[in-house]
């Protein structure tokens, strides 16, 4: 008998349909990257189970279990649900999957959970991300990276999120050593300068990293006891316009982050072309049509920001044109 | 004397000292560490026997409640120079019994090695010391095999444990406020006597037919190939006692300014720099060397017992994981 399939309600649960005729992939998203081990197990056995016995690791921190009947599929939303509920994602209906794939598995760096340079447990805040966005159908991609290295390439992305930290300077501890000048200049950018042997920090200049903090002997530096993030927005590789990120926001807190990536759906929603292919556009590309203004108005609704954050009057992307 | 009362009753009695004594003591700083969301423990002033860090060891030792990271040594203008006052509180401080004997270094540099330095000894002069008893040995400290382990020299001693406080006066000044409590039935009379270790994990043992040829050793250049020269283990070791001195003029007024001196190291660049550009140890290697043969042999040498008092910091610090005590054990297998 033909296989009869519904290949859109299929794609929406997470399954991709693969260029082998009846075969697709079952793909799992695991927010910020982090899962315990046990979870592993239950991948492989669906694999052997269900699969080709092989699993990729996508760049997108999940899973994609390769080799799977598409025709298995209900079969496996059964197997799912154990991970499922190991990596606490939103669903209603248990046993039937994953309810959507548009918002993309929300990813991040190692983060302070391991990394000496992170500014904050960027796996927290990505699973809070998660819980506040997902289940959507709309495409967004939102990536968390603990500080400006940015190794979390979250500029890649529709949203990304940038740790910092405000150092705190105690002159009375400071022993003008310039461990922290030479750490900034050298691994960061070169914000700080000696005056009357202690350390004057350009503010317009720091970009929030902590290098100075990690290389502190003596605790004369330190962190600001609130964690602050840059928001960088619209991102995005892609056929068309392919561009990095810009600032958006500097010195931003968490509350007002996930504020303003909700807003944004309801941005979206008002101004998708409704002709879109598979409902699917590019945020950058939409305001791109409407105007940054727009957008502002949208991200920025209902947002109180604290005083220190700045905010970006006007942005501007660049990248390469194949489009024009 | 010794004496056992509930920690609230312990308190009262500290609050009552509180008036007479500034009183410094191992703090937790939330979140002040080097890398995000960790603590760090140093010395800092405190009100309660509850702001005390009574477990772990802390990260930078007691020495900078007597000599200040920076300390401000008078302030001129054109025609007169002042010297800061300091506080009309005695100081009573929290330590452990390896910082003790690392006082007994401190006074040896600053008042028993030439003039006394006016500085450290007005402040010393006001200093009492309260034991914290170890009832087990911290991971990284030595202090059995350089004999640190026991002190008798303490002004009090301090035990608490849940709600049960111990304590052991050996001052008079404090002992009235022991005498006051028990008085008002707030204390009794106990035996007390400080905890104390008689093995540490860490055993390191003290090369003793050291030569000019140690200067030759392999070992500095390889330990010089993996130290960064952040000056980290001076800085949290109890003994290491070298300052510099920084001249300031205001730079709203050029005529008037400051004199301080801070912390040195002999692991950071510029320790050894002389008019003209002359350095005597360029290379890490060489300082390492340095400060390893003044903890271990030159002091002694010089003052008849080692410098080092096994409190293991330098080890628990280094972002290189250069154990100094494995380098001393190096040097003394070397020789058998």
């Amino acid at each position: 008998m033909a296989l009869d399939i519904n290949t859109k309600k299929a794609k929406k649960n997470a399954y991709r349909i693969s260029k082998e005729r009846g075969i697709g992939a079952s793909r799992i998203r695991v927010p910020g990257g982090y899962l315990k081990a046990e979870v592993l197990g239950m991948v492989q056995e669906i694999s052997e189970k269900y699969g080709n016995g092989v699993v990729h690791l996508t760049t997108r921190q999940g899973f994609e279990i390769e080799g799977i009947r598409l025709e298995d599929m209900d079969e496996i939303n059964e197997k799912l649900q154990p991970i499922i509920e190991a990596l606490e994602i939103n669903q209603s209906d248990p046993n039937t999957g994953y309810p959507s794939s548009g918002t993309r598995n929300v990813t991040a760096c190692i983060g302070n959970n391991v990394c000496p340079f992170a500014n904050y447990n960027t796996s927290e805040f990505a699973k809070r991300m998660e819980k506040a966005i997902f289940p959507n159908d709309l495409h967004f991609k939102v990536a968390f990276t603990g500080c400006p290295n940015d190794c979390g390439k979250v500029r890649m992305h529709d949203f990304g999120i940038i740790g910092m930290t405000m150092p705190q300077y105690d002159p009375s501890r400071c022993v003008s050593c310039e461990a922290c000048i030479k750490g900034c200049k050298g691994l960061s950018v070169n914000a700080l300068r000696m005056e009357n042997y202690k350390v004057v920090r350009d503010t317009e200049k720091c970009i929030g990293c902590g290098v100075c903090i990690t290389k502190c002997p003596t605790r004369a530096w330190t962190r600001s006891k609130k964690k602050y993030y840059k928001l960088t927005i619209m991102g995005r590789t892609g056929k068309k316009n392919p561009r990095l990120g810009e600032d958006f926001l500097i010195w931003a807190d968490e509350d007002n982050i996930v504020k303003i990536v909700l807003n944004t759906y309801r941005f979206v929603k008002e101004y998708i072309n409704p002709k879109a292919p598979g409902g699917k556009e590019h945020i950058g590309y939409i305001i791109d049509r409407v105007g940054f203004e727009e957008f502002k108005k949208w991200a920025l609704d209902g947002v109180e920001l604290l005083p220190e954050t700045i905010v970006k009057e006007c942005v501007y992307w660049s990248g390469i044109h194949f489009d024009r | 004397m010794g004496y056992a009362m509930t920690r609230e009753n312990m308190n009262t009695v500290f609050a009552s000292m509180s008036d007479a004594y500034d009183i410094f003591a191992p703090k937790v700083f939330e979140g002040e560490g080097c890398f995000s969301d960790q603590d760090s423990i140093r010395y800092g002033k405190v009100s309660s026997l509850d702001e005390i860090e009574s477990e772990r060891k802390s990260e930078y030792s007691f020495k900078e409640v007597l000599l200040a990271v920076q300390e401000n040594l008078f302030y001129f203008t054109e025609d007169q120079v002042t010297v800061p006052k300091i506080t009309d509180k005695g100081i009573l401080i929290f330590l452990r019994s390896c910082d003790l004997a690392a006082v007994k270094r401190l006074d040896q540099i600053y008042l028993n090695n030439g003039p006394e330095d006016f500085y450290y000894k007005r402040l010393r002069e006001k200093a009492k010391f309260i034991l914290m008893g170890c009832q087990e040995s911290c991971s990284s400290g030595f202090c059995v095999s350089m004999g640190t382990n026991q002190a008798d020299n303490y002004d009090l001693y301090l035990k608490w444990d849940g709600n049960h406080v111990f304590a052991d006066c050996r001052d008079e000044a404090l002992a009235g406020y022991f005498a006051g409590a028990q008085e008002k039935g707030l204390a009794e009379t106990a035996e007390v006597k400080p905890d104390y270790v008689t093995e540490n994990r860490e055993k390191v043992t003290l090369p003793k037919n050291l030569s000019a040829d140690t200067f030759k050793n392999p070992i500095w250049e390889e330990y010089g190939s993996r130290c960064i020269g952040c000056g980290r283990c001076n800085f949290v070791c109890p003994t290491c006692t070298c300052f510099t001195m920084q001249d300031i003029y205001y730079q709203e007024n050029a005529k008037m300014g400051e004199r301080r001196r801070v912390w040195a190291s002999c692991q950071v660049d510029g320790y050894t720099d002389m008019a003209g550009g002359h350095a005597f140890r360029k290379s890490q290697g060489e300082r390492m060397r340095f400060k390893v043969m003044h903890k271990i042999y030159d002091f002694e040498k010089r003052f008849g017992y080692p410098m080092c008092v096994g409190c293991g910091r330098c080890d628990d610090v280094c972002p290189e994981y250069i154990s100094y005590a494995n380098c001393v054990n190096r040097l003394a297998k070397e020789e058998q």
